[in-house]
């Protein structure tokens, strides 16, 4: 027979202090694991929702990153005109000839400048991606004007409405603010092509060009069919694998917060155990007790290590609690790829979550395991004889 | 207090699983917290070499991605206090598979004469030297690429160019062994210079400069900044050690991340120990009683309480600076190669001093309480005491 779940409940609430504060200790390890966690799992969000499953990416042979990747106008000329890419309401091809490069901005995190990435296109760029203004206008061809995402001019002063840059030769002015709805573009600066292209000095090579396949079963065949041509000698990706790639950039920060909280967790079972111990040597003779009313080795061994696992659900919940004003918070990575920062959202899902409750259980049946078999292997005799 | 130490060493040799778990848990705290300090230390306070302390980066104001003129080399030479400058050229492309991130390593053009005058902790034989200098086409390898990628002297390896439309044939002369340099690849500027389309030979991506003195580095910065700063081209200039430093604010905010675990790790140490602390005291109210009628006054008693727990702190304290030291060994391994700052990972006395002084602290803060309030139970109600 099992002993009822209200006397492990009443000895935690009993010893109120040492139960608060060895939970305090396991939700301190916990919250490090979900606030790393929170951390991948927003940045993952804003490359996943980067990218239209009609969208191809064509570069450079070779080539897996826009920023070192050359497509000349010549190049352009030919690709656009491959079967497979859908027309725009004028009866032109959604094909966009794109120039990347990246500009540097100063903000609180980094007085250093961090690196944002900055896409020279046409006005067909903008359409095929599907954005909104949330202020301001859009850039005009032929103007030193920008359009800048809304997480870069959220989070970069020198980057809002009204405000220049100095970058290329001379001075752009920011023109209006865009959303993509929680993607890349929103840490990314638009200009136009041809103006951005004239001041880096490079009026012919553009980085890429963004073509939108009439179906999802088409953009493969196109892939293959631009990767075929010799003219070309080019790479084509879809969109989505670019951007999914990119979530490579949040490895350092979990391998180093995984290991963090496993030496973490550790430390917490040891605490637990110790608390487990105390408990169980505490109740030495209720122990007996139990055995003379008739329960089992197997049932006291079972309650502790219950009570442990209520122990560290406590834990987890608080955990929990802790972390969970993180999630909307702003940060931003940078990542080798782009070689430019992305603006994501920590987010502190119900899969987080879920995650950590479960690690804190396991640090419960670890710590638990050890004092409830102790507690359940002593003699009746013996037990009742402990003061 | 130091009069009853061996009092309360061997009050804490009782329950000896106990303080066991807790010197375990407070070792593993620590041996985390001493780690964590030490990355931190060798992020963000590296110890500069004497060779790099005397060296500074010219780059284009805005990024790296964007060029400044070779003729900056010459004019930068005669800003007062430069010794030497070299054309420091990063090359990008791909060697063998570029989706292997094993074979990513940094490949870098440079005048080689001038090269090994700004490489003075540098140590290659000599005549490796003299086939560096001669050869064009020659190129050297640090050791340590060398033996991860299998490179020897004599072999001839290919570089297909993506940021520079080129492919280079390049012969390695020479394995080098540089603290500065790990992972890197340093070819000859002329024969990449000569490959280029005419237009970009006349730009390059970074000026590497010598001081003559360590102190007039930031002097220096500022004059090759002031001379440019109305140029088509403004330049940022940094000592080497901030411009490696640039890369780190790439993995996020972290310095935030290290700084929260940091706190988290020290908050948790303090609950587990304090809780144990607390358990024991509570186990010899009446002992207390006893001392107090033996003639003890509450101070001492504070004081061997206090002792317990500094001592079973600091015991912690040292097991998991060993450890740390131990480990400093396995995560230079493992986070050295994308992360150049871990290379040079250690526990520095005064990380390990402060990791000590956390122990210390934790000692003192985690038994006072609990030691407070027995000092400050009256006799007759600790002799009545039922634990």
């Amino acid at each position: 027979m099992a002993i009822p779940l209200s006397y492990n409940f009443r000895n935690l609430v009993v010893r109120k202090t040492t139960t608060l504060m060895t939970a305090a200790g396991i939700a301190m390890t916990v919250a490090v694991l979900l606030a790393v966690l929170a951390l991948v799992a927003g940045l993952q969000s804003a490359f996943d929702s980067t990218g239209d499953p009609l969208h191809v990416l064509v570069m450079r042979k070779g080539g897996n990153s826009e920023l070192t990747s050359l497509l000349t106008q010549q190049q352009f000329q030919i690709v656009k005109i491959f079967p497979g890419i859908a027309t725009g309401h004028d009866g032109q091809p959604l094909a966009s000839l794109e120039v990347v490069s990246v500009i540097n901005l100063p903000n609180a995190d980094n007085p250093n400048g961090m690196n944002i990435t900055l896409r020279g296109l046409a006005t067909r760029g903008i359409e095929m991606r599907k954005l909104k203004l949330t202020a301001g206008r859009w850039f005009q061809p032929g103007q030193r004007e920008v359009t800048v995402g809304k997480a870069t001019a959220k989070r970069y002063p020198n980057a809002q409405l009204g405000k220049q840059l100095r970058f290329g030769k001379g001075l752009w002015t920011v023109v209006g603010i865009m959303d993509s709805g929680g993607g890349a573009v929103d840490s990314e600066i638009f200009g136009d092509g041809a103006q951005v292209a004239s001041d880096f000095n490079r009026p012919d090579t553009y980085s890429s060009a963004l073509l939108q396949a009439t179906e999802e079963v088409t953009a493969a065949a196109l892939k293959k069919s631009l990767e075929d041509d010799r003219r070309l000698n080019v790479t084509v990706m879809s969109e989505k694998e670019y951007y999914e790639a990119q979530t490579i950039s949040a490895r350092p920060v979990k391998f180093l917060g995984i290991f963090v909280c496993i030496i973490m967790a550790i430390g917490s079972c040891f605490a637990a155990m110790n608390t487990m111990y105390a408990a169980v040597a505490r109740r030495a003779k209720e122990v007996g007790t139990l055995r003379i009313l008739g329960f089992t080795r197997g049932s006291i061994t079972l309650s502790f290590l219950i009570e442990s696992l209520l122990l560290s659900l406590l834990g987890g919940l608080l955990a929990c609690a802790i972390t969970l004003p993180l999630n909307g918070v702003t940060t931003g990575m940078g990542n080798f790829v782009t070689f430019s920062e992305t603006s994501f959202n920590f987010r502190v899902g119900p899969e987080v979550m879920a995650i950590g409750i479960v690690f804190s259980l396991i640090l419960g049946a670890l710590g638990g395991f050890l004092p409830a078999r102790h507690a359940a292997k002593k003699e009746i005799l013996a037990a009742l004889r402990d003061v | 207090m130091f009069r009853y130490f061996s009092l309360a060493f061997k009050n804490s040799l009782r329950n000896r699983r106990r303080s066991a778990l807790t010197i375990s848990s407070i070792a593993v705290s620590l041996c985390l917290l001493g780690l964590l300090i030490a990355v931190y230390h060798a992020l963000f306070y590296p110890e500069q070499t004497p060779s790099q302390a005397l060296r500074l980066v010219v780059r284009h104001k805005v990024s790296l991605g964007q060029a400044i003129p070779r003729a900056y080399e010459e004019k930068i030479r005669h800003v007062p206090g430069v010794k030497e400058v070299t054309v420091w050229n990063w090359f990008g492309g791909s060697y063998k598979d570029a989706r292997d991130p094993k074979n990513f390593f940094a490949r870098m053009a440079v005048e080689p004469k001038p090269f090994f005058t700004l490489r003075s902790s540098l140590e290659m034989p000599e005549d490796e030297r003299q086939a560096f200098i001669r050869d064009r086409q020659g190129a050297i390898v640090s050791k340590d690429l060398a033996e991860k990628l299998d490179f020897k002297v004599g072999q001839r390896i290919t570089l297909v160019g993506d940021i520079y439309p080129i492919n280079l044939d390049l012969h390695i002369v020479g394995i080098f062994d540089d603290p500065d340099a790990p992972l890197t690849m340093f070819f000859n500027w002329e024969y990449l210079s000569n490959a280029l389309p005419v237009a970009r030979r006349n730009f390059i991506s970074i000026v590497a400069a010598l001081a003559d003195n360590p102190d007039d580095v930031p002097q220096i910065a500022k004059r090759i900044d002031d001379m440019f700063a109305n140029s088509a081209y403004p330049t940022k200039t940094e000592s080497e050690q901030q411009f490696a430093l640039s890369f780190v604010g790439f993995l996020g905010n972290i310095k935030l991340f290290l700084l929260a675990i940091c706190a988290a790790v020290t908050f948790t140490i303090l609950l587990v120990s304090g809780n144990t602390m607390a358990m024991s005291v509570r186990e010899r109210i009446k002992e207390v009683g006893v001392l107090k009628t033996l003639g003890f006054n509450n101070d001492s008693i504070l004081g061997i309480i206090v002792g317990e727990a500094v001592s079973i702190a600091m015991i912690g304290g040292v097991l998991g600076l060993l450890f740390a030291f131990l480990m400093t060994a396995v995560v230079r391994k493992a986070a050295g190669s994308f992360m150049p700052q871990l290379h040079h990972l250690s526990i520095t006395p005064l990380t390990a001093l402060m990791a000590l002084g956390v122990a210390l602290l934790i000692g003192v803060v985690s038994s006072f309480i609990p030691a407070w309030n027995a000092a400050r139970t009256n006799i007759l109600d600790s002799l009545r005491y039922a634990g």
